[in-house]
């Protein structure tokens, strides 16, 4: 069965909010119509989001590290929002994993929210339904489009290559390997919900010198060097 | 969780409606039985009536919560998996229940349809008061169950919350039927009276034990699972929006902890000891309005209950909003 999903690469993300805006784009301009914008240009501006790019502070000055979040629906494999939905507008569909809202039957009452631990989903304040991600559906699932172009559009708009998608079962897929050999994981795992978008953890690219990659003990000049040294240059100084 | 009235209103009207019905029909019961006189017709029958119109009410309310009511019709095609769904469908079917147990007591009709044993008359009114009751608990349950089901919200994941819907709707019903029968000048005030202050305690028990588990609650998830990141000292910087969002809406009752606490002692008084005083007092004195104050009291009590249960509750996805910027 096939799963599709993002694994985003919190270790390139620079949290410069493209993905956000093109989503918003993509999704306000589609057939289910715009997402409501709020005082967009006035003082408190709101709105309804597919995705939002957060930013955490990792530690204590002056050792702190920045982190930009983007967050989303995650496509959960054992989705807690769609059972409770009493119209059956939320469902998982069973070819590709994606969760969707069908916005013609949803009648706004706002539990499946409640039953998204991840806050993953915004009720549209003008149409009065439930949004969420799509992981653009109607684009990955276009055959008019070009391969390139069948993806999400903040897969697309991503100027680091930090949002990779692709089909989780499949172990061969780019997001399974990732996954599997970057140390992909997934949120909130205590609630067994088995989300299948996948995160990918920061990392520090350190170099690990031990004191005896610095003298070459086999050196084979040192063989025939009769002197005794008492601190000066050295031909291993000399050589390397 | 942000409070909603709509649904405050919902689940404490549908509470002391399904109460007030249990209660008329445990009325009978024990007329039956010989334990308490039995009243005509239409006093079974006019509380029936009062317990739909709650019903009603309660029903309207919840429409406030929706942001699509015209198509609320849907909402019970999925009651193989959601408690709300299965609520939408008890809700009616309790009503038509209520009605017809009302309207067979107010035609007075009374022939008895079968007989078990030679003393018990089965007749319309003890059939359809019996699957109203059968009705009743299962819209408890449901009520309660939308609540308790979700299992991140771990304030309302607990047996507690059933038992507290169900003890404190059927305490403020058998209030309100006391009230009622001192209204209208049936001797029953005493029956209901000693049931409403019973069930009033029992309540108190429950939603004081909830409390009390709440109050030593440690949350499974931290804002260390809920990014995946390993330390000690996780600040939020931003949250991705500056006028707040739906999340901040709907998941913060943007109270202070004082006003919340307020609320909770305003509870802790008005449903338990001072219902339970009037009611004593009106039986000590004879009183035919004290039980009505004490039910409207104690229904007021109800509302501040409901908007703490509400408040209290911490979704795990506010890890992901605590600040803005
Ligand atoms: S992230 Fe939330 S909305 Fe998305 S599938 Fe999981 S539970 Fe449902
Ligand atoms: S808000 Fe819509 S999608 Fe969510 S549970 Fe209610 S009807 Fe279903």
């Amino acid at each position: 069965m096939t799963q599709l999903a993002l694994v985003i690469d919190l270790n390139v993300c620079v949290g410069c909010h493209a993905c956000v805006t093109s989503c918003k784009e993509w999704n306000t301009s589609g057939w289910a119509g715009p997402m409501v914008d709020e005082n967009p240009y006035d003082g408190s501006p709101t709105g309804t989001f597919f995705n939002r790019v957060q930013t955490f502070e990792v530690g204590i000055f002056p050792n702190t590290e920045t982190v930009h979040f983007p967050k989303s629906c995650l496509h959960c494999e054992e989705p807690p929002c769609v059972p409770v939905c009493p119209t059956g507008a939320s469902h998982k569909r069973a070819d590709n994993g994606i969760v969707l809202v069908d916005y013609d039957k949803c009648i706004g009452c706002k539990y499946c929210a409640w039953a998204c631990p991840y806050g993953a989903r915004e009720l549209d304040e003008q149409q009065k339904v439930m949004k969420k991600c799509t992981l653009c559906i109607d684009r990955i699932s276009d055959p008019t489009l070009s391969d390139r172009d069948r993806q999400p559009a903040c897969v697309l708009a991503c100027p680091t290559n930090a949002r990779l998608y692709g089909d989780v079962h499949d172990p061969d897929s780019e997001v399974s390997v990732a996954i599997r050999e970057r140390g992909g994981y997934q949120l909130m795992p205590e609630w067994g919900t088995k989300p299948a978008n996948h995160y990918l953890p920061r990392r520090k690219t350190q170099m690990h010198i031990s004191p005896d990659e610095l003298t070459r003990v086999d050196n084979p000049l040192r063989k025939e060097d009769l002197t005794t040294y008492t601190g000066e240059e050295t031909l291993d100084d000399l050589a390397w | 969780m942000h409070p909603a009235f709509s649904v405050i209103f919902l689940t404490t009207l549908l509470g002391a409606g399904q109460g007030l019905f249990l209660a008329m029909f445990t009325g009978q019961l024990y007329a039956i039985a010989g334990f308490v006189p039995a009243q005509d017709g239409p006093f079974y029958g006019l509380g029936s009536f009062v317990a739909l119109f709650l019903l009603v009410v309660g029903l309207g309310a919840s429409f406030f919560h929706l942001g699509r009511p015209e198509r609320a019709w849907r909402s019970a095609a999925m009651w193989r998996t959601s408690w709300l769904s299965r609520e939408v469908i008890i809700l009616p079917a309790l009503m038509g229940l209520l009605f017809i147990y009302g309207l067979a007591h107010w035609m007075n009709w009374t022939a008895p349809w079968f007989s078990i044993g030679s003393t018990l008359e089965v007749d319309a009114t003890l059939m359809f008061g019996l699957l109203g009751t059968i009705a009743s608990f299962a819209l408890f349950v449901s009520t309660a169950m939308i609540y308790a089901s979700v299992k991140f919200i771990e304030e309302w994941h607990s047996t507690f919350t059933v038992f507290n819907f169900t003890l404190l709707g059927l305490a403020s019903g058998f209030m309100l039927a006391a009230g009622y029968s001192a209204y209208i000048g049936s001797p029953l005030v005493p029956f209901f009276g000693t049931w409403a202050v019973v069930l009033t305690i029992a309540g108190f028990i429950s939603r004081a034990a909830h409390l009390m588990r709440n109050a030593r609650l440690q949350h499974k998830s931290t804002v260390q699972t809920a990014i995946g990141i390993r330390h000690n000292a996780i600040v939020q910087k931003a949250q991705g929006a500056m006028g707040g969002s739906f999340n901040t809406r709907e998941f913060f009752h943007g109270r202070s902890e004082l006003t919340v606490r307020m609320v909770r002692n305003v509870f802790l008084v008005l449903v338990f000891p001072v219902p339970i005083l009037l009611i004593v007092i009106a039986y000590l004195i004879a009183s035919t309005t004290l039980p009505i104050i004490a039910f409207l009291i104690q229904y007021v009590g109800l509302i501040a209950e409901r908007w703490y249960f509400f408040a209290e509750a911490k979704h795990p996805q506010n890890l992901y909003y605590q600040a803005i910027s």
